[in-house]
């Protein structure tokens, strides 16, 4: 049964990159680039109804041989832990071209909705590819254009921020390049097939010492991403300086690439080491949690808050995905979706402000309450579902997490609740100075509330936090088989080392045997 | 008196066709520019171009057609086919980028052309020779010809450096590569690189005369291909060359080198790859260290792309360190990108080149893509290829020889690599940089009247990505024209291939 439809979804916004670039209007331009980002949209929602919530595998599959000296396939597919990333980068890609449209790119707009659409292409076809090699291609191919939103529409210091940015993702990116050429090698020594299908690359027999390079290979390449602490250095000058979009797309989708590349490749593809890692990747989980909330709590600059703050939620999602229980990992993928939605309506708020005010200082603020009241409204609204309030979806996500780490380490814990306090604290205090009070600043008084394109590009995102918050079933329903068929992979992988443990050892030899007998065949000297 | 084989001497002039007819080329262009004045050389490039398609054409028929002239001193093959046509891709892409560069500077156009197409026929020699005489023949050739061009600028301080550099160096390395062959044919007593590949199989293995004039050899070609530590010419020479000769060093003098250089060692002495793999593992990771560290440094776009130049020969030698039939096809489709994109980013960098105000400064291009997006644009593209962004030829490439050398074990050397690849983004995007998020910079002259240019650009911008984006065919002939060139060694080399 062979569909277009993902294709279609993938490739349609590159096909309207090139379409905007013949526009000769600037109006014209926001146009086309919306039209084309709706179908996208449309085609996601189409696809999330049609989605079957009781298949694990991956489903409206495409298969075509792409590079076959390679094993190299073009293979698409979908499935409970990709779906709703996929609809969830259609939607904002959609609002912040909207949002963009009204006056926040003020120059070179066709070259923004161009680059805007290539990188949507990036994203959706990373999250899509089955095949490792499409998904490197996907993955570096969604770096070049972020770099030029950063560094053209950016803010302030823009050049040294997207120069940062590009760096530290390529250095990581470029050990996944060689760990992923050294894992299909060994699959090919060991089976005699060469491909790059991830599927073929599960039971890849490898010595400890491979797996944990190979995943060393793939977690600092995802790290960078999501970004981890310590490597997170380059995320609040990239936040910060990129416009408003940039930043929407930055914290919105692009990094969950980070923990999605986790959940969809590192950890089944090498369990064991998964598992070792875990308290590692926790502690480090839990350390961005407290660190990024302490540092946020002293930025003066709104955007840079939001920045920090992102690295203490991501802190949240990795500390579910490494817990490796259905609570945790579902928890975090529902984390991820709200990360996306809280902070992308938050950047997007932050961004509507400095339109107004071409500053986002905390101190230049205050008393917004009394002037904007629709804005302070839903600004308020965002940050409640930022900080984790029950009824707004964060809880939900928070909660699952915390429970499925209470699970695997139950100290961990103990931190995140800390984080979640020091995060109520530091987004309600700069709430607090940016909205009420009296308006100590003459330029305040004067600000205009926000117009119908503005509401209307929150609307959708409050009625998510709203409905993900009251009714989440539907949507763990649709996520829990993929993550039960991910985990119950590191399970098995466990069990199977626990009782044979002599036998891993053999199979290892017999491994490095074949390895050496190949060799020996092509290169006899 | 042996009675006249008529058969035997048609076939044996079938190979040495495309270099008859280049060689004929070079004299027709040489007749006809006597007629033609220095500032209406336009109509001597169409001829050259013509001259060089029928070329093209004929050595395209040759394709899986295999077999010795002159009693072994030609060989062709699939290897040989496919290194004569990227050259010919090439030399065409240049004399594309001269047709309105050459009037303009004041280029005595007959000589340039000529020299250009002599230059070419040295390359072709060197990718059909079978035996040592014959690369000799044609390394000397392909070398005067490029050192006459270096210097074309006569008033040019820089370009006079440049010739006289490349020529007391180039010279040097003649004299290497001349003793190595001295040597070798001592030791072995034969010159034929058949021949030699069977000794190895024997005792001779070890010889000590045998291995000193592999080592000379190596030097000889180390330099032609601008390998650390003999790559000191390059940045000097493609700095004061005119930059199509510049394009045409990097490309063509390098796609001929490695013709010869991969035919010797990868294919006649892979038995003996146990004796200079090693060596070549240094050269590569000190090749592709240096070429990107000093490459972040430079001013001068030129310079830029002369130590990335180099980076890139170090990409290629670690290919050629891993020796084996994946690695050589991994390598002739790298080179087979790395000649478009190089040729293309060339081709910009004379699109921006005006008599009087070089701009060949990186400032230069400083808001080049609110002047001229598509410029910018195609600019980018090259630069990106080079970088190795997917689904670019220039990644492609990179991948092919980074999972080639992966496979035979030398994870270090590639992860080297890989980590050059991330500092050489910094330099290749400083250019992007410049050109989308900076003000000022040099105006280009107009391109409207510059067709051939444009033509030029847009072939290496779309051949850039085709060979990236669909790279089966290529990746295939590559693979194929490689494992043909074992098909006259010694039967247990061939059995390697399979």
């Amino acid at each position: 049964m062979e569909s277009y439809w993902l294709t279609g979804l993938t490739f349609l916004p590159l096909l309207g990159a090139l379409f905007v670039m013949l526009q000769s209007d600037d109006r014209s331009t926001w146009r086309a680039a919306a039209a084309f980002s709706f179908i996208p949209l449309a085609i996601s929602l189409y696809l999330l109804a049609r989605f079957d919530p009781h298949q694990a595998g991956y489903q409206f599959i495409e298969r075509y041989q792409w590079i076959p000296q390679f094993g190299i396939s073009y293979h698409l597919g979908m499935d409970g832990i990709s779906l709703f990333l996929v609809v969830l980068t259609t939607l904002l890609m959609s609002l912040s071209l909207i949002y963009s449209g009204g006056g926040d790119i003020g120059f070179r707009a066709r070259e923004f909705c161009f680059f805007m659409l290539i990188l949507e292409t990036g994203l959706l076809g990373a999250l899509l590819s089955i095949d490792l090699f499409m998904f490197y291609v996907f993955w570096e191919l969604m770096l070049i254009p972020m770099y030029f939103l950063i560094g053209i529409w950016g803010h302030g210091n823009k050049v040294y921020a997207a120069f940062k940015f590009i760096l530290f993702t390529m250095l990581g990116s470029i050990f996944m390049l060689v760990a992923i050429l050294y894992l299909v090698h060994l699959a090919h020594v060991q089976s005699g097939r060469l491909s790059f299908d991830l599927p073929d690359l599960y039971d890849v027999r490898l010595t400890a010492a491979q797996a944990k390079w190979l995943f060393a290979g793939f977690a600092i390449a995802f790290a960078v991403k999501v970004p981890m602490w310590p490597i997170h250095t380059w995320l609040p000058d990239a936040h910060t300086e990129a416009p408003t979009a940039g930043s929407v797309i930055l914290a919105g989708v692009m990094l969950k690439m980070g923990t999605y590349g986790f959940v969809r490749f590192a950890i089944p593809l090498f369990p064991l080491i998964a598992i070792q890692a875990t308290p590692l990747f926790m502690a480090l989980a839990v350390i961005g949690i407290i660190y990024g909330a302490l540092v946020a709590m002293v930025q003066p600059d709104l955007k840079r808050l939001i920045a920090y703050s992102s690295v203490s939620h991501l802190g949240f999602v990795m500390l579910g995905l490494f817990a490796l229980d259905p609570q945790g990992v579902e928890g975090a993928i529902y984390q991820m979706l709200n990360h996306g939605i809280s902070t992308g309506g938050l950047f997007l708020l932050v961004g509507m402000i400095y339109l107004r005010r071409h500053t986002r200082e905390i101190a230049e603020f205050g008393g917004l309450w009394h002037r904007i009241p629709i804005f302070a409204g839903i600004f308020m609204v965002v940050m409640l579902s930022s900080i984790g309030l029950p009824g707004l979806n964060g809880f939900i996500g928070e909660f699952l997490i915390m429970l499925g780490a209470y699970l695997t380490i139950p100290l961990t814990v103990v931190f995140a609740v800390i984080g979640i306090i020091l995060g109520a604290l530091y987004m309600l205090y700069a709430y607090e100075r940016v909205m009420f009070g009296p308006i100590t600043k003459a330029v305040n008084d004067t600000l205009s509330d926000l117009n119908w394109r503005e509401i209307g590009v929150m609307i959708p995102l409050i009625v998510l936090m709203l409905f993900m918050g009251f009714y989440p079933k539907p949507i763990l329903t649709r996520i829990e088989p993929s993550v039960d068929a991910m985990l119950s992979r590191v399970r098995t992988a466990q069990a199977r080392q626990e009782n044979t443990s002599h036998n891993t050892a053999l199979a290892a030899a017999t491994a490095l045997h074949s390895t050496n007998q190949w060799h020996s065949s092509i290169s006899p000297q | 008196m042996a009675q006249l084989n008529l058969a035997a001497i048609s076939y044996s002039w079938l190979p040495i066709c495309p270099l008859a007819i280049v060689a004929v080329s070079a004299m027709i262009v040489l007749l006809v520019g006597v007629h033609v004045r220095d500032d209406e050389s336009e109509s001597l490039g169409a001829l050259t171009l013509v001259l060089l398609s029928f070329a093209f054409m004929f050595t395209l028929g040759l394709l899986g057609r295999s077999g010795i002239a002159f009693a072994g001193a030609i060989s062709i093959d699939n290897f040989a086919t496919f290194f004569e046509l990227t050259i010919l891709l090439s030399v065409a892409l240049v004399v594309l980028m001269s047709i309105e560069y050459a009037p303009a500077l004041g280029i005595s156009a007959a000589e340039y052309y000529a020299l250009l197409l002599f230059s070419t026929l040295g390359m072709m020699l060197m990718a059909t020779a079978g035996d040592l005489i014959v690369i000799f023949v044609g390394f000397e050739l392909m070398s005067i010809g490029v050192y006459v061009l270096a210097g074309f600028l006569r008033r040019n301080v820089k370009s006079s450096e440049a010739a006289i550099k490349y020529f007391i160096l180039g010279a040097f390395s003649t004299g290497f590569l001349l003793y190595g062959i001295a040597l070798i044919y001592g030791a072995t007593g034969t010159i034929k690189l058949a021949a030699i590949s069977a000794a190895l199989a024997g005792p001779l293995a070890t010889n000590p005369l045998l291995l000193s004039g592999l080592g000379l050899l190596l030097i000889g070609f180390a330099f032609k291909v601008a390998a650390v530590p003999f790559h000191m010419w390059t940045p000097d020479a493609y700095e004061g060359a005119p930059t199509p000769v510049t394009a045409f060093m990097a490309v063509g003098v390098k796609l001929g080198a490695f013709a010869a250089f991969l035919r010797i060692f990868m294919v006649h002495l892979n038995l003996a790859s146990a004796h200079w793999s090693w060596v070549l593992w240094v050269i590569a990771a000190l090749t592709m260290t240096l070429g990107n560290l000093s490459a972040l440094v430079q001013t001068n776009i030129k310079r830029m792309l002369a130590y990335s130049a180099i980076a890139h020969a170090g990409y290629i030698l670690v290919g050629m360190a891993a020796a084996g039939p994946q690695a050589g096809g991994a390598i002739l489709y790298y080179l087979l990108g790395y000649a478009f994109t190089n040729l293309g980013a060339f081709a910009v960098v004379i699109a921006l080149e005006r008599r009087g105000t070089a701009g060949d400064r990186i400032s230069d291009y400083r808001g080049l893509a609110a002047r001229h997006p598509a410029l910018a644009g195609v600019m980018t593209l090259f630069l990106l290829s080079l970088t190795g962004v997917p689904p670019l030829a220039g990644f492609l490439g990179k991948f092919y020889i980074f999972s080639a050398a992966l496979n035979m074990g030398m994870i270090w050397l590639v992860i080297i690599a890989v980590l050059n690849s991330v500092v050489s983004a910094y330099y290749y995007i400083r250019v992007i940089v410049a050109m989308y998020m900076q003000e000022g910079g040099a105006e280009p002259s107009p391109l409207d009247s510059r067709p051939a240019l444009i033509a030029a650009l847009t072939v290496a911008a779309i051949a850039t990505v085709l060979i990236g984006l669909y790279p089966n065919p290529y990746m295939a002939g590559a693979l194929h024209a490689f494992t043909s060139a074992f098909g006259a060694v010694s039967p247990t080399a061939a059995l390697l291939v399979r």
